[in-house]
């Protein structure tokens, strides 16, 4: 399945730093943390494109998933993460310290019906959209205080 | 897009109080010839009715429920159980384990170890054990098939792994029904990506002689199936027949679900249009000239999720973000591609959710939406006043091969 968004980025913008170690890193955190993560994630693959004032790290997880994370030049910090695939990856260390704010927002977005389908989480510091279907998800979560500056939440994907 | 078509149709479905139809396309341009009447098949061995209402909770709002009779394998110890989710965005039967009180056995592991599973939805999971049983759906029988049993008490201990994925869907309260029918597009709920040693960890299957439970790869005929697909016949599809609902919603909708796709003189494929799916099940939708890929036609969302406030021009509700309330009802369009290059224009309307949900006895919404950024997911008010068939894959039918949709 070709990956979605991509052509959110245009590809020109992105230059390509091979040179780079693969990376991978959870939400909030700084990029130095990122290789352990990717162990974690038992990450197959790495690569690493830059935007303007910010980095996209890409890997496949042991689920399938395909994960972005975005890291702000400018503070070396994880402000937002993407998903797709077929399974989800894990969502505890994608979201590292905002797992319980994600599991409580999640909560309150199936409503008192035990409402299924997507889910569009908006809070102050957080930021959550996902939906899908088994064997089909994708999702993109971002905390707009560590976006940088002028960043269309559009080029999250 | 053919504007013209579609509004003179749009008028004709409004007369029968339903704002959401197709009319099927060839290439997105031709229109075929006019949409028939919609035929509900009656009662009948390949028939199961199905009802939108408010379900075991008495809040549901476009659900629709059925019952299926399962069975100790190869007994007459059998129990009915109703107010079962009828689900073709998932495959396999899954049972609450308070609704259930069978003894069915275990399955194993090469060890002798019972398997246990976790479903992962959107932003919850579901986790239980796997037995086997035998369903009987009207006149079909699926002898010996792997069922998910939710909230197993024999296994409360939930690896970290499969609760990763949000809250737990593990009781009726949470999961919304006494169980799940999914017939989708798929035969497994997983597929290879399960059964290959080594392969992609999906968290999906786990056997738990100590804890926490670990991973286990597991073998197509052991994962959780789709019941249609194990009948002896009429094992190809699935063809979802609800009625049109009045714009005000109605209390209940009643409809059938048909097994098989032109094996009986009740689910013939007729004049719909086949749109082939990827791999995934996915396919495009084009709206306002932009196509977005990974759609999924879902009976399991209760709502027509697509985009966003700003791109749909609708308000989100002021107590709920996730549903669209705008000011007055909004009719919109869209089209929807098969990779086989068919295609089909739906009309469809889009009414306040804090107007629909205002008096609670009411069920069934054909006009109720809500934002799924960049995306389309056609929950249950698509399905309302046209029968949609579902084409399980790599089963032959009269349009070819599934996976793939037609309406």
């Amino acid at each position: 399945m070709p990956l979605r968004g991509l052509r959110a980025i245009s590809v020109s913008a992105l230059l390509l730093a091979a040179a780079t170690r693969p990376a991978f890193a959870t939400l909030g955190e700084q990029e130095a943390s990122i290789e352990n993560d990717r162990v974690r994630l038992q990450g197959a693959r790495t690569s690493v494109a830059a935007g303007n004032g910010f980095a996209v790290h890409e890997m496949v997880t042991a689920s399938g998933a395909t994960v972005r994370e975005y890291v702000a030049q400018a503070t070396g910090r994880v402000f937002a993460v993407a998903w797709q695939g077929s399974w989800q990856p894990d969502f505890r260390q994608v979201f590292g310290s905002y797992f319980q704010q994600y599991v409580q927002g999640a909560q309150a977005a199936h409503g008192n019906r035990a409402r299924r389908g997507p889910v569009v989480i908006e809070q102050s510091g957080l930021v959550v959209e996902m939906g899908g279907q088994p064997r089909a998800f994708y999702g993109r979560a971002y905390v707009p205080q560590l976006m940088p500056q002028n960043m269309d939440t559009g080029t999250i994907r | 897009m053919t504007g013209g078509l579609l509004r003179r149709t749009a008028l004709t479905v409004c007369a029968f109080s339903s704002w959401l139809l197709i009319t099927a396309c060839n290439g997105g341009s031709t229109p075929v010839s006019p949409t028939p009447p919609q035929a509900i098949a009656p009662a009948g061995p390949n028939v199961i009715p199905i009802t939108v209402n408010l379900g075991p909770l008495g809040v549901a709002d476009n659900i629709a429920y059925t019952s299926v009779t399962i069975c100790v394998p190869g007994t007459t110890t059998c129990q009915t159980i109703d107010g079962i989710q009828l689900d073709t965005g998932s495959s396999g039967l899954r049972i609450l384990s308070s609704a259930l009180s069978l003894p069915l056995p275990s399955e194993t592991d090469a060890s002798g170890h019972p398997i246990v599973e976790c479903l992962q939805f959107v932003a919850s999971y579901s986790w239980g054990s796997v037995r086997i049983a035998d369903a009987q759906l009207s006149g079909e029988q699926a002898h010996g098939i792997p069922v998910q049993v939710i909230g197993d008490p024999q296994f409360p201990a939930v690896p970290d792994s499969c609760s990763s994925t949000g809250p737990s869907a593990d009781t009726v309260e949470t999961f919304g029904a006494n169980g799940l029918l999914g017939v989708g597009v798929f035969r497994q709920d997983c597929g290879s990506a399960c059964s290959v040693a080594g392969g992609a960890n999906t968290n999906m299957y786990f056997t738990c002689p100590n804890t926490p439970c670990q991973t286990i790869a597991v073998s197509l005929a052991q994962q959780v199936v789709n019941p249609v697909w194990m009948f002896s016949s009429d094992n190809n599809g699935v063809i979802v027949e609800l009625p049109p609902v009045a714009t005000t919603g109605q209390a209940t909708a009643s409809g059938s679900l048909v097994f098989g796709i032109g094996t009986q003189s009740n689910n013939a494929l007729g004049t719909a249009t086949a749109l082939t799916t990827d791999l995934d099940g996915l396919f495009p939708t084009v709206y306002n000239g932009r196509s977005y890929s990974g759609s999924i036609f879902d009976t399991g969302s209760d709502a027509l999720y697509f985009l966003d406030s700003r791109t749909a021009g609708l308000a989100l509700c002021p107590d709920a973000n996730y549903y669209y309330c705008p000011a007055t009802p909004q009719n919109q369009t869209a089209t929807v591609q098969g990779l086989n290059g068919k295609a089909g224009a739906v009309s469809f309307q889009v009414a306040s959710a804090d107007t629909l949900f205002a008096n609670s006895v009411l069920s069934a919404f054909s006009n109720l939406a809500g934002p799924n950024p960049g995306q389309f997911d056609w929950g249950l008010p698509f399905f309302y006043g046209r029968n949609v068939f579902v084409g399980i894959e790599s089963q032959s039918t009269p349009a070819g091969f599934g996976p793939f949709w037609a309406f």
